[in-house]
């Protein structure tokens, strides 16, 4: 087991041990009436700050709508960075129905955030400060968003609530592709893993903005959906390097490259030197990653993982996108038979990682 | 996003739910862990905790458990004590005109049919073998506000085997939302949206609010990726619009939504114009036109497409609107009488189920038409219910309007004295608002009315035998509609009761009065003679306030309005009337005070 895996695990048993502890102990979960009313006048003053956002996309799974916060006075709106920004026009609706249209500023490939800008003044917006506190396992909380997209025109967005469950280092994948953001997150018990919500914001029963909801993802480890929010402080790194570098490199696939090279386990291919050389095993070096799993000169691989390679260029892409920690699995064609070769995890050696690399 | 129909369940889901039900039973009754002592804060939140308990055990008795056989089954909540409870239509349809009720007292009810809507996902049934069953008291959902607390119960997954429901708790997380039918079905106008859950089974039971007041019924949900569960999206229908439709369902109505023959668009500066418009329409009739900005609709301010939708949504066919409207930067008011979406003839095969696509039809090979389990042959139903059911066209089940018109009957009854004989006629004299005074007089077979512009008389022979409608005594005084005639109508109703009335006589529904103020609805009665239809708006106090009269298949109508009605002596006598034709104001009349004697 790597370190990876413990972590997750123990995340995911804290989660659920909370959940039942929170239950079972008969705090009261639910909204009290003598508390009521304090929750319409914190969420209707907190949808002020938040807008609608339509842009591209609209295919299953590719929301074309989702929402995004108000971080300045002027117009600025932090969201999480989507194909459905990735768009000419970002239409923005406020909560009294104003629409504008909204440009991309830059975007914070690490985090999957974004900044838009609308031409606004003097509008209602959160500030998003770098020393927000933690909040406590157990707070109450609101989410706030575009949920589904039935809230139209000046229809205010929809309000959901629930209590921080856990706070964990984000693990989760869409498809095949992991997400790069891996830092701390609040796991939050009511689903706001639907479309429309990525990018609505998370407020405490004070009102105060206490994170993002995140993308619809599924964790890493055990594929269910994750209802998750990124809290203020890492929203406020983000707002930060965006906004002082300018950092608007536009969105690109999701699928973020790494310098895996695969020659580190011990193995050489065959002189690359057509378009599209076949990926033939050339050497084994002894007592490495590769001879222990068995490889062999003249395997040709075929596959990593479950998408096929057909050139070593091919090769070089797909393991580009396997990060430390990741399984390598190879199909390998030896004497006319496909062989599955088990290469373990991708080492933790390489990558150094920092906010807005590439 | 779609309506959540019946549904089979596997006992995974069973099991998972459950886990869940024990998990909420333990929260209900586990101790309260406070670590340190704030005591004034504890007993709060001890007293609201007792609070909520004594809220949903109340909301709880009144929750339906239906159970349909292989047809599925859902929810349901009782709203009086005879047994009256509102469901959605999509729980009723399949389940046919009989279903077998369970409310957590533990027993099964045979319930029956009462009134459908299948526009608007609604209906009525009537529990039997009872008359004093726990009900829910009806909230005014337009005072719900985004935060509000909110519980669903219900019968999510049919798990309600015991008959005991199951209860969600959460908050509202949006009000006047407006969620799209299917073709022209199951439209969720101005609906409220919950995060308490609202799953496969809840359809057609209550959403409550934190005082226990039935505010929605719970319908619909958002379901996506992970199949049909509830992922914090959930809709009712609004407790407001089922007030609208009430009257008519519990009159075993089939009934109709409207539309005003207009759609609208948001024009380039946002602001909501009308875009096209049916030139057969009373909305044209009445002046509005293409390009003309609604600024009000039903007293409530349009200021999107949504909002025009959600408004019209939640009204029923046959009601009188008012619709502000500017052009030219000019506003103005008109009455508009909303048409049905649907043809009679369509509503009763929606009813069916048996509007299939026209794709689905194979050309030579005509299905059988499948037999309506929502119009059954009475000679099939069991004994216990055969009593309850009389279809016609146009009902889900006329035995309930004849209930409800028994109803009004008594409360007119109630108003009517010995004196009144329908010998001596009715006089009246008075000044006109436009000046110049008036004397009216009501008999039995005749009326006239003495106006600056000259004396009318309206004849009932002659109107039987339909030569008036040329020489115009029908409509008399001229210009009025048929005001005598449907004067006359009126005198006899107050004199004869509905009892004996000539003509037929049915149950219309409930209708806000003309006088725009008030919110108040009226119990409408329709009678329909050989010359004429009329519809008698009658208060809780019996006063017949408000008449709409058309003349023989005429669709203007002459209306009168009673103002400050009341006994002068042997007859009834307001203290003014207006008059209208076609929406335009034919005359004022101020009646003298004192008595009036032959």
């Amino acid at each position: 087991m790597t370190t990876r895996t413990q972590h997750a695990t123990s995340a995911c048993s804290r989660i659920l041990r909370l959940v039942i502890s929170l239950t079972v102990s008969g705090l009261a979960l639910y909204p009290i009436p003598v508390l009521g009313g304090d929750i319409t006048a914190v969420s209707v003053d907190a949808a002020s700050r938040v807008v609608k956002l339509y842009g591209a996309g609209g295919i299953r799974g590719l929301e074309s709508y989702q929402t995004g916060i108000l971080v300045s006075s002027s117009g600025h709106i932090l969201t999480v960075l989507s194909t459905a920004i990735d768009s000419e026009a970002i239409d923005c609706v406020l909560d009294d129905g104003r629409r504008y249209t909204a440009s991309l500023v830059g975007a914070d490939l690490h985090r999957e955030l974004a900044v838009l800008k609308i031409e606004g003044i003097n509008l209602p917006y959160f500030k998003i400060s770098a020393d927000s506190p933690r909040q406590a396992i157990g707070t109450r909380v609101l989410a706030l968003s575009n949920l589904f997209g039935v809230a139209v025109g000046d229809e205010r967005v929809s309000i959901q609530h629930g209590v921080v469950a856990a706070h964990v280092p984000l693990r989760a994948r869409r498809g095949s592709h992991e997400a790069a953001y891996r830092g701390d997150v609040y796991i939050l018990d009511c689903t706001t893993n639907n479309p429309g919500s990525p990018g609505g914001c998370l407020i405490n029963w004070q009102g105060d903005c206490i994170g993002m909801l995140g993308k619809e993802l599924r964790s890493a480890e055990n594929a269910t959906w994750l209802s998750y929010a990124i809290p203020t402080n890492e929203l406020a790194l983000s707002l930060e390097a965006i906004l002082s570098e300018r950092n608007d490199q536009p969105p690109v696939d999701e699928r973020r490259a790494s310098n895996f090279d695969i020659r580190s386990l011990g193995l050489e291919l065959v002189p690359d030197l057509l378009n599209l050389t076949p990926p033939f095993v050339e050497a084994i070096v002894p007592d490495t990653q590769a001879a222990e799993a068995g490889l062999r000169t003249d395997d040709l691989i075929v596959a990593v993982g479950n998408r096929t390679v057909t050139s070593q260029r091919g090769l070089r892409h797909e393991l580009s996108y396997l990060i430390p920690g990741d399984p390598i699995q190879l199909n390998i064609i030896r004497n006319g038979r496909i062989v599955l070769i088990d290469l373990g995890v991708v080492p933790s050696v390489t990558e150094p990682r920092g906010k807005g690399e590439k | 996003m779609q309506r959540i129909p019946k549904r089979n369940i596997t006992k995974k889901q069973v099991t998972r739910i459950v886990i869940v039900l024990v998990i909420s039973l333990l929260t209900s009754e586990g101790p309260v862990a406070f670590s340190a002592g704030n005591n004034d804060k504890l007993s709060d939140v001890l007293s609201a905790q007792q609070e909520r308990i004594r809220v949903i055990e109340a909301a709880a008795k009144t929750s339906v458990s239906v159970f349909a056989g292989s047809s599925g089954g859902g929810s349901g909540v009782l709203i009086s004590p005879d047994g009256y409870a509102l469901t959605n239509f999509h729980v009723v349809q399949p389940a046919g005109i009989t279903m077998r009720c369970g409310l957590n007292d533990g027993e099964l009810y045979e319930a029956v049919l009462v009134g459908l809507d299948p526009t608007g996902d609604l209906a009525v049934i009537k529990l039997l073998g009872k008359d004093a069953f726990p009900y829910a008291p009806i909230g005014d959902s337009d005072t719900v506000s985004v935060g509000d607390t909110c519980y669903t119960i219900g019968n999510p997954f049919l798990l309600a085997t015991n008959l005991q429901p199951s209860v969600s708790a959460g908050i509202v997380s949006g009000v006047h939302r407006y969620q799209f039918p299917a073709g022209t079905l199951l439209e969720y106008a101005d609906c409220l949206q919950v995060d308490a859950a609202i799953n496969p089974g809840n359809s057609g039971g209550g959403l409550f609010n934190a005082s226990g007041e039935l505010i929605g019924i719970n319908g619909r949900a958002s379901f996506e990726k992970r199949g049909r569960i509830n992922v914090g999206a959930g809709y009712a229908i609004s407790a407001n619009q089922v007030q609208n439709f009430l009257g008519i369902l519990k009159s075993g109505h089939l009934a109709d939504h409207a539309t005003l023959g207009a759609t609208v668009a948001t024009s380039a500066d946002g602001r909501v114009v009308v875009s096209d418009i049916l030139e057969s329409s009373d909305t044209w009739r009445k002046g509005l036109r293409i390009d003309d900005e609604i600024i009000e609709l039903a007293g409530r301010s349009v200021r999107s497409v949504n909002a025009f939708k959600n408004i019209l949504g939640t009204l029923p066919a046959g009601w009188r609107i008012p619709v502000v409207f500017r052009r030219a930067g000019r506003p103005s008011e008109i009455f508009i009488e909303l048409a049905g979406v649907h043809t009679p003839a369509m509503l009763n095969e929606l009813m069916a189920g048996r509007r299939a696509p026209p794709s689905q039809s194979k050309p030579g090979n005509k299905p059988e038409p499948k037999p309506n389990p929502l119009a059954p042959d009475p000679a099939d139903l069991p004994e216990s219910i055969r009593k309850f059911y009389e279809p016609r066209f146009g009902y889900a089940n006329f035995y309930f309007n004849r209930i409800e018109l028994e109803r009004v009957r008594d409360v007119l009854q109630r108003r009517k004295s010995a004196s009144e004989q329908q010998e001596t006629s009715w006089q009246y004299q008075g000044q006109l608002e436009a000046g110049g005074s008036f004397e009216i007089e009501l008999g039995d077979q005749s009326a006239t009315i003495s106006l600056p512009t000259g004396i009318s008389r309206w004849e009932q022979a002659a109107a039987d035998a339909g030569l008036s409608a040329e020489a115009g005594f029908d409509s008399s005084p001229p210009g009025s509609g048929g005001m005598l005639a449907a004067l006359t109508m009126w005198r006899r109703l107050l004199i004869q009761g509905a009892h004996n009335i000539e003509g037929r006589i049915t149950y219309w529904g409930q209708q806000p009065l003309y006088s725009a103020s008030t919110n108040q609805l009226a119990d409408v009665l329709e009678l329909t003679t050989s010359s004429c239809r009329a519809r008698f708006f009658i208060d809780e106090f019996g006063n017949i306030s408000q008449v709409t009269f058309f003349l023989g298949a005429s669709s203007t109508s002459c209306d009168l309005h009673f103002d400050g009605l009341g006994k002068r002596g042997p007859y009834w006598q307001p203290t003014h009337l207006t008059v209208d034709y076609d929406g335009d104001r034919f005359a004022t009349f101020h009646f003298e005070k004192g008595e009036q004697t032959k």
